[in-house]
């Protein structure tokens, strides 16, 4: 049953994947579907420098356009950063916290396989007529009035999606507050899992009001119901609302755990404590607090008033304060310290003049009046890229190249490293900087295209070229983790030499169930204590007995599949129906839906029931095994 | 050795940004050289923000490069153990502190001119009416067009919005099937034009400014609505105040279609009349039409929103519309042969307003008789009350109406293409795609 059989053939690995519960093969499926949507959003966003390298161009038409940046937003936040960070998270925390896996392995696989499933359905839209194309905020007017079914893919495919973050954001939340080890308080838990935590009751709080406007979307297109039809009395504020609601708790669920990892290695890399623990967990708090106060400044312009214009300005403004808080830490954390120059290191060491630029552009646009000018212009662009590039990608590059040993047992090639982080992060400026500009010279964002003579052709030129850049460095990123699988060249516990946190005081590649014995913590940083303090071996908290450990299990595969094709159903429902809106009843009939929509959560509900009627008490590790294993690491190591 | 690039970079930056926020742009069309009090505001907003933000991005960047240089391990040596630091309190209160006062210097004129700038107050009299005293316009966003009434006078235009100089311009935002964003970066920030509900706010225009830019300002639709959005454009045309009443009036005067004088135009009103007078008109009337109102379409500086105004570029417009703004409303809604659309045109260039043919007095009588009368009309119901009111209103030498341009307007016109030669060559590159396209097409 057990995941212990060493030479496996190609089947038996793709099943044991299929059907895994084990938090750190789930964030590699996690980091394989990310890094795959995140090369596809990639490919997206080149397609929209290319057409906008020159005035008039007409490399894409129109309409193709706006499907192109839609499915670019769309792509890069729920398909690829968030999975992303999925990754990290599982491959860490409950490492860091000393747990032998997270509280809910069989949601935890759910939870991945709707986010793939989501993410699948989603990007069939290009071949299945058309992707949608009403921006990645999706505007109800717009989106009620867009023809076809390019909106049904992303409602439908996001709210699959969602409902696998959403269950991941609660597996993580009970993992972080159940399942630590004896010692481990809350006050010397490791940033990444304080940031993990704050993120995830993010997600349990932030993604209802997101899964609401969808379904409310999705009826207004499938049941041609009203809620943002206007001529029947429906409100398209409300879908803005509701988005923004989401969508702003969205930025720091992204950004926090980014702050989690580059907390991690300012720490390792210049061997010194993370200076101002205590804050900077506060800090955290605090802006996961006002994360949920400052919706309203993505709709200053939609004409709220003054008031609520000058509430949420200052909230924003107060946004900025514990952000900076955070900065400073971190460059406390470095003074004095001793900075070996990892390729992780240059990315956090990039990262914060970086975001410290997003961050201040931030506070510029928190003054509404200013605002009227930069929304949706290009400024707007340039800030959110500045802090989602400079802030969440870097963060997720160094996580990568951080973490890769941990997931992997192999160290990705520090040269080809860092020769993608030189090119990375010039062309990241040179695409970003000169759109602050093009924004304040008055070009809204979303265009198509712009004409000659208006000022615009050399600075988004040099915004293309800078954008091909980036696609370089992460062509020979690709290269790296090609050659790097190739080589397989195993490193051993401990594989950067400075690791504080308890993740590394593991042998890699890291055993099935963790922890021979769950570790008593003594202290932030516990791993270090024991380094400086003991042998560098964690002291056990248990003595060395059988421990129980879950099954694997197929059910979380079967129940996102029902969904994925009830998704189906749902999409063409509508389609050619008299009574349903506009923009799909001229399509053709679909007879079958129905019945496609049936099956789909016939699947599904089968799935559940099988899950609950099924006694899976999942099985013990013995003792033996346990002792087999530690013997053997005991050999390897000499 | 990266950490002096580092310092470089960040030199580099600031001077470029001094260079920029001097004042960089299109005069036009860029929120960096502001043409109104609004926008004014609004730059001196950016600029009090962007000397805060930059002296925070300089700091924290030498900070930042003094810890990365001084703690080098290769400064450090190998083996160098760093001291552990909690943490200090002082330096976390300084950090605390600093900012906030920052943010309290940049959040004082934030709030201060967010309720100033939304203050529309003059905008309606006592009764929740249209003003009269004041310049009050009601614009109706459309995919892909843009509709301007002059509610107190009873005029209605499109696409290019007239507004005179040197006074508080009002306007009514609303759009009819999606949502827009009207935003003439020059005269200050946006507003968005939603599906339900009307937004107000107000815009300035200096004269001195205004002939700067040839009285001639770009706008733009500043919300994703659809494939043509990047081609929304209009223009404004700022005048005088007595130039603009004089237009007001010269507007209002055209009770009947204006008469085609040559033949080929005769013959394109007619067509006109058949296949296109359903959606749209040639009288200044009729809010809430379904394609743009033309009266003055002669005297336009544009065709489309965005193609230089030639009859060429307007037959290749009526020919083939999706090549030039896709997902419009016009494509396919007529089915006219070559000849017929090149009649079409004729007519149409001939369609403009003589200059001082009407009577600015009795403008002004009939807006103060309006506003004593306490009429109909409203924000909240301009469309329908505007043809009301405009239909009441006794005709200003309607007689008079032109038959051909003035020459005065004429010479303005040229002029004012002559002197924005990025335009015309904006528009030359479109027209030789567009030609390419139309070849396509047929």
């Amino acid at each position: 049953m057990a995941s212990t059989a060493k030479k496996q053939g190609v089947g038996s690995v793709i099943w044991e994947y299929l059907t895994t519960v084990d938090h750190k093969k789930i964030a590699i499926l996690y980091l394989i579907a990310g890094g795959f949507f995140f090369v596809v959003g990639g490919i997206e966003a080149m397609m929209i420098r290319i057409q906008l390298a020159v005035p008039n161009n007409d490399f894409l038409s129109a309409g193709l356009f706006n499907e192109m940046i839609t499915m670019h937003g769309t792509t890069m936040i729920f398909l690829a950063a968030m999975p992303l960070l999925f990754a990290f998270m599982n491959a860490t925390v409950p490492l860091q916290i000393g747990a032998r896996d997270v509280a809910f392995p069989f949601l935890n696989a759910l939870g991945v396989w709707l986010f793939i499933f989501g993410g699948i359905f989603l990007n069939l839209s290009w071949f299945l007529g058309g992707a949608p194309d009403a921006g990645w905020t999706s505007y109800a007017s717009l989106s009620i009035a867009s023809a076809g079914h390019g909106i049904d893919f992303y409602a439908l495919g996001l709210q699959i999606s969602g409902a696998g973050t959403l269950i991941s954001g609660i597996n993580f939340v009970t993992t972080i507050i159940n399942m630590r080890a004896p010692g481990m308080t809350y006050m010397r838990m490791p940033l990444m899992t304080w940031t993990t935590l704050v993120a995830s009751v993010l997600i349990v709080f932030a993604f209802p009001p997101l899964t609401i406007g969808l379904f409310l979307l999705i009826f207004d297109r499938m049941f041609g119901s009203s809620f943002f039809l206007v001529e029947t009395g429906g409100n398209t504020i409300i879908w803005e609302h509701l988005f923004w609601i989401f969508g702003h708790p969205e930025v720091y669920i992204l950004i926090l755990p980014a702050f989690g990892i580059f907390s991690e290695i300012f720490a390792t890399f210049a061997r010194k404590r993370l200076f101002g623990y205590s804050a900077m967990v506060f800090a955290t708090i605090i802006i996961g607090f006002f994360g949920f106060m400052v919706w309203a400044h993505h709709m200053f312009t939609v004409g709220l008033g003054p008031t609520a214009n000058a509430i949420f300005a200052l909230a924003t403004m107060a946004i900025a304060v514990p952000t900076g808080i955070k900065i400073f830490n971190w460059i406390a954390t470095v003074w004095g310290g001793s900075i070996e120059f990892t390729t992780p290191m240059l990315y956090a060491l990039a990262f914060i003049p970086s975001f410290t630029m997003g961050g201040v552009t931030g506070v510029m646009q928190a003054a509404a009046p200013a605002d009227y000018q930069y929304h949706d212009s290009y400024f707007i662009v340039a800030h959110f890229h500045y802090v989602i590039v400079g802030g969440v990608v870097f963060g997720l590059l160094a996580g990568l190249h951080y973490y890769w040993p941990l997931m992997f047992g192999t160290m990705l090639s520090e040269k080809l490293g860092k020769i993608t982080f030189v090119i990375f992060v010039i062309g990241f400026h040179m695409t970003f900087l000169i759109q602050h500009f093009l924004g304040l010279w008055g070009m809204p964002r979303r265009v198509f295209t712009y004409l000659d003579g208006q000022g615009y052709n050399t600075a988004n030129l040099i915004s293309s070229i800078g954008a091909l850049m980036m696609a370089i460095a992460v062509i020979i990123l690709v290269i790296n983790i090609i050659m790097t699988i190739a080589k397989n060249q195993k490193v051993g516990r401990d594989p950067w030499g400075d690791g504080r946190t308890l993740e590394w005081s593991l042998p890699l590649p890291v055993p099935y169930y963790n922890f021979a014995q769950i570790p008593l913590v003594r202290g932030l940083d516990a791993y270090w204590i024991e380094k400086k303090a003991n042998n560098g071996r964690m002291m056990p908290s248990e003595s060395l007995e059988d421990f129980h450990m879950p099954n694997n299990s197929f059910i979380p595969f079967v129940m996102s599949f029902g969904l994925f094709v009830a998704g189906f159903g749902a999409l063409y429902f509508a389609s050619g129906k008299d009574w349903a809106i506009d923009a799909v009843s001229g399509l053709p009939v679909h007879p079958w839906a129905p019945w496609v929509l049936g099956l789909g959560l016939a699947i599904t509900i089968g799935a559940m029931i099988t899950r609950s009627v099924k006694d899976d008490l999942g099985y013990y590790v013995t003792k033996e095994e346990v002792l087999r294993d530690l013997e053997e690491e005991e050999r390897r190591a000499k | 050795m990266k950490n002096r690039w580092m310092n470089a970079k960040w030199l580099g930056l600031i001077t470029i940004l001094a260079a920029f926020a001097s004042g960089c742009g299109k005069n036009h069309l860029s929120t960096l050289r502001p043409a109104g009090e609004v926008g004014q505001e609004q730059f001196d907003l950016m600029l009090l923000s962007i000397i805060i933000m930059l002296f925070v991005v300089i700091a924290v960047s030498i900070v930042f490069t003094i810890a990365v240089v001084k703690s080098r391990r290769k400064n450090m040596g190998e083996d160098f153990e760093p001291k552990d630091i909690a943490g200090n309190h002082t330096l976390e209160v300084i950090w605390t502190a600093i900012p906030i006062i920052l943010l309290i210097i940049l959040a004082v004129p934030t709030v201060y001119l967010t309720f100033k700038q939304s203050d529309t107050e003059a905008s309606e009299n006592d009764a929740g009416e249209v003003n009269s005293e004041e310049v009050v316009i009601n614009v109706t966003a459309n995919q892909y067009w843009w509709e301007f009434e002059y509610p107190n006078v009873g005029v209605v235009t499109g696409q290019e919005l007239v507004v005179p100089t040197d006074t508080k311009v009002y306007f009514n935002l609303q759009a009819s099937d999606v949502k827009h964003s009207f935003w003439v970066p020059a005269a200050g920030g946006k507003m968005d034009t939603n599906v339900e509900g009307i937004n107000s706010f107000y815009l300035t225009f200096d004269d001195e400014k205004a002939q700067d830019s040839n009285r001639l300002f770009y706008g733009k639709c500043a919300e994703l609505c659809g494939p043509s959005h990047a081609l929304m454009d209009f223009k404004v045309k700022t005048l005088p105040e007595d130039e603009y009443n004089q237009w007001l009036a010269d507007m209002k005067s055209i009770e009947e279609p204006v008469q085609a004088s040559a033949s080929d135009a005769a013959e394109g009103q007619e067509i006109f009349n058949n296949s296109c007078i359903g959606c749209h008109a040639v009288t200044p009337t009729g809010a809430g039409a379904q394609g743009p109102n033309l009266t003055n379409f002669g005297d336009r500086e544009l065709i489309a929103g965005y193609l230089a105004h030639s009859e060429e570029n307007l037959i290749n417009w009526i020919s083939d519309p999706e090549a030039f703004k896709p997902d419009n409303k016009m494509t396919g809604a007529y089915d006219l042969t070559d000849e017929e659309i090149a009649s079409v045109a004729a007519y149409l260039m001939e369609l403009k307003v003589e200059e001082g043919s009407g009577d600015v007095e009795t403008l002004r009588q009939n807006a103060e008789e309006s506003s004593e009368e306490g009429s109909t009309e409203s924000s909240g119901e301009s469309e329908g009350s505007a043809e009301e009111a405009s239909s009441e209103e006794p005709a200003a030498e309607g007689e008079e109406s032109t038959e051909e341009a003035s020459p005065e307007s004429g010479e303005e016109a040229s002029e004012e293409a002559s002197s924005e030669p990025s335009e015309e060559s904006a528009s030359d590159s479109e027209e030789s795609t567009s030609e390419s396209d139309e070849e396509g097409g047929n």
